[in-house]
């Protein structure tokens, strides 16, 4: 409970992580937030469906609250002054020159404050992906301000998870995109860093994940422990193994 | 949303221009070109001739025939092993029939074109109007482009709000020289421009409308000439699939025996990974062009065969060493630090 899991890409895509967390949470019956800044909504449902979850049976009955970014940044753009009569838009930050992630905040604080007749098990916030905030015109304060906001209200006081995707490049030039991904790192309970393999592509090994559990934030004077696993996506699984012991291989 | 970046004359780029809107003309879809720099009326004459099936089916079948019968005769003696592997196929899709092919040198037939439906933005004639939509600090040239395509995918009814409209078409939407000086936008010629984010917010809203509705995408991007790489990779997160050409045009390996047949390098940085948890990766990463008097042509990377018979050491340290800068491997996919791509 009360979890911040940060998940890295690095010179790879690691959007299956956020599909598997996505149905995760669902099936573990949380009420999930989702932010999703990337893709429409039914690559999502197309992807968890192979995975068994319905997202849109989880949107009717309240579980899943779903933030597609796309659509929302048009209504936005194109929309018609009289369909803005109720709350601002989340992404409202794109059109004000002040950056300002607080409508965002706000989105996300109402769609996961329990309301009376809620059962779910504790919230959750999905965030894919945050590096497309940058882009939008946010400045790397105004991102990690927003972190921490959630973390506030989600993590601290109703005892939810956060799991956010960034990327990063290490021989990155996008100085913004590092600084956030860098606090970010300091900040996590659990980085899941997934990148691609040291010698060069592979048809069998998509890669390899670095699971970084941060125990050295407990202050119990012990150090992180790391573990690391390749992996091998297909169409409705990924499959882990301990390096060097590919399928493939043996 | 295809985003290529262009070679550095912008010619190879232009033709892969001219083929998407080409073929979309072969299948009935309709199109949007937008240019800053040619009148879009121009570009549209220039549109490559489809090769009638039988004539192109019958030569590519001349070739293969030709190749498998002077094959049959000798087997192989010393290398025998390698008898049973299947020949490699320079081109990637002889036996599957995806597409059409085009004619380099012909131009399209007024006749073909006229059965078409077409809308053009060429910025300098739009200028005069106002963009009615809220610009959020994006450049306006591009608030105007964004504004065009949303109003026509509107009215044409792409993105399914007029659930009368029995045939369900295509667009395709083909962008020129986009992030040039032309559109006003200074990431081309500064190394810190006035607003960073003109292009990036761009993309992001066009992804948004060709997820919306039933359109596709090309744009073609100067991109040797952005001096922040940072804008670069953030377009890269941006776009479904990122393709660069590179020419051999001026640079020293045109010169260099390895690509001698070749006119220059396909880079395939990104491909879509839509609807899934995997992407279709191909086998090779190699990918060259060439351009022929008659045809475009994409196919792997081969080394020439070693046939010269006074090989001096020098030159075949050379061929080994840009053997060695062959392309590291797309995005999508894992690549390396180190260039040891298997």
């Amino acid at each position: 409970q009360g979890k911040f899991t940060l998940l890295r890409d690095t010179r790879t895509d690691g959007s299956f992580l956020v599909h598997h967390f996505l149905s995760f949470y669902l099936r573990a019956g949380c009420k999930v937030c989702f932010v999703a800044l990337l893709q429409s909504f039914s690559h999502y449902n197309i992807v968890a469906q192979k995975l068994g979850v319905n997202l849109t049976a989880a949107k009717e009955r309240g579980q899943l609250v779903f933030l597609e970014g796309l659509k929302s940044c048009l209504d936005l753009l194109f929309g018609e002054e009289e369909e803005q009569s109720g709350q601002p838009s989340p992404l409202q930050f794109i059109s004000e020159s002040a950056s300002n992630l607080k409508a965002l905040f706000d989105f996300v604080r109402t769609s996961l404050t329990p309301a009376g007749s809620d059962s779910w098990k504790g919230p959750v916030l999905l965030v894919d992906d945050l590096s497309v905030l940058l882009s939008l015109g946010a400045t790397p304060v105004a991102v990690l301000d927003f972190i921490h906001y959630c973390r506030v209200a989600v993590c601290s006081q109703l005892k939810g998870n956060i799991v956010v995707l960034v990327h990063s490049n290490e021989d990155s030039e996008d100085e913004e995109n590092e600084l956030v991904v860098n606090s970010l790192c300091h900040h996590s309970d659990l980085i899941l860093w997934v990148e691609g393999l040291a010698t060069g592509f592979c048809k069998d090994v998509h890669g390899q994940i670095k699971i970084i559990r941060r125990v050295s934030l407990e202050l119990t004077a012990e150090q992180d422990h790391v573990q690391i696993y390749q992996y091998k996506i297909q169409d409705k699984n990924v499959t882990f193994f301990a390096r060097g012991l590919s399928a493939a291989v043996l | 949303l295809v985003f290529t970046e262009e070679d550095k004359y912008g010619l190879y780029s232009n033709l892969l221009f001219k083929y998407f809107l080409a073929e979309g003309v072969v299948c009935g879809h309709d199109l949007f070109v937008a240019s800053a720099k040619e009148h879009p009326d121009h570009i549209l004459k220039e549109l490559p001739a489809p090769l009638l099936d039988d004539t192109y089916r019958n030569e590519l079948g001349e070739e293969a025939t030709a190749v498998k019968s002077e094959d049959f005769q000798d087997s192989m003696k010393i290398a025998w092993r390698y008898q049973n592997l299947p020949k490699m196929e320079a081109s990637p899709t002889t036996s599957t029939k995806f597409g059409h092919y085009y004619d380099v040198s012909k131009t399209m037939s007024p006749e073909l074109f006229q059965s078409v439906k077409w809308h053009s933005f060429y910025l300098h004639e739009e200028l005069s109007l106002q963009p009615k939509m809220k610009t959020c600090n994006m450049n306006s040239a591009y608030a105007r482009l964004l504004q065009s395509i949303q109003r026509i995918i509107y009215q044409e009814g792409f993105d399914g709000s007029d659930p009368q409209k029995k045939q369900k078409n295509i667009l395709r939407i083909g962008i020129q020289s986009l992030g040039s000086m032309l559109w006003g936008d200074d990431i081309c010629s500064s190394d810190t421009p006035e607003d960073i984010n003109s292009l990036t917010k761009f993309l992001y809203v066009l992804r948004g409308l060709l997820r919306k509705s039933l359109s596709a995408c090309i744009i073609t991007v100067p991109a040797h000439l952005i001096q922040n790489k940072a804008i670069m990779e953030r377009v890269t997160n941006l776009s479904d699939t990122v393709v660069g050409l590179e020419s051999f045009i001026g640079s020293e390996r045109e010169t260099n025996p390895l690509y001698k047949d070749y006119h220059g390098l396909v880079h395939v940085h990104q491909i879509p990974r839509l609807n899934s948890l995997i992407c279709d990766v191909s086998d090779t990463k190699d990918l060259a062009f060439r351009l022929k008097r008659k045809l475009f042509t994409i196919e792997r990377l081969h080394l020439p065969p070693d046939l010269s018979d006074t090989v001096s050491r020098a030159s075949k340290q050379d061929l080994a060493e840009s053997a060695k800068l062959l392309s590291s491997g797309c995005g999508a996919m894992a690549i390396g630090k180190k260039h040891l791509d298997f």
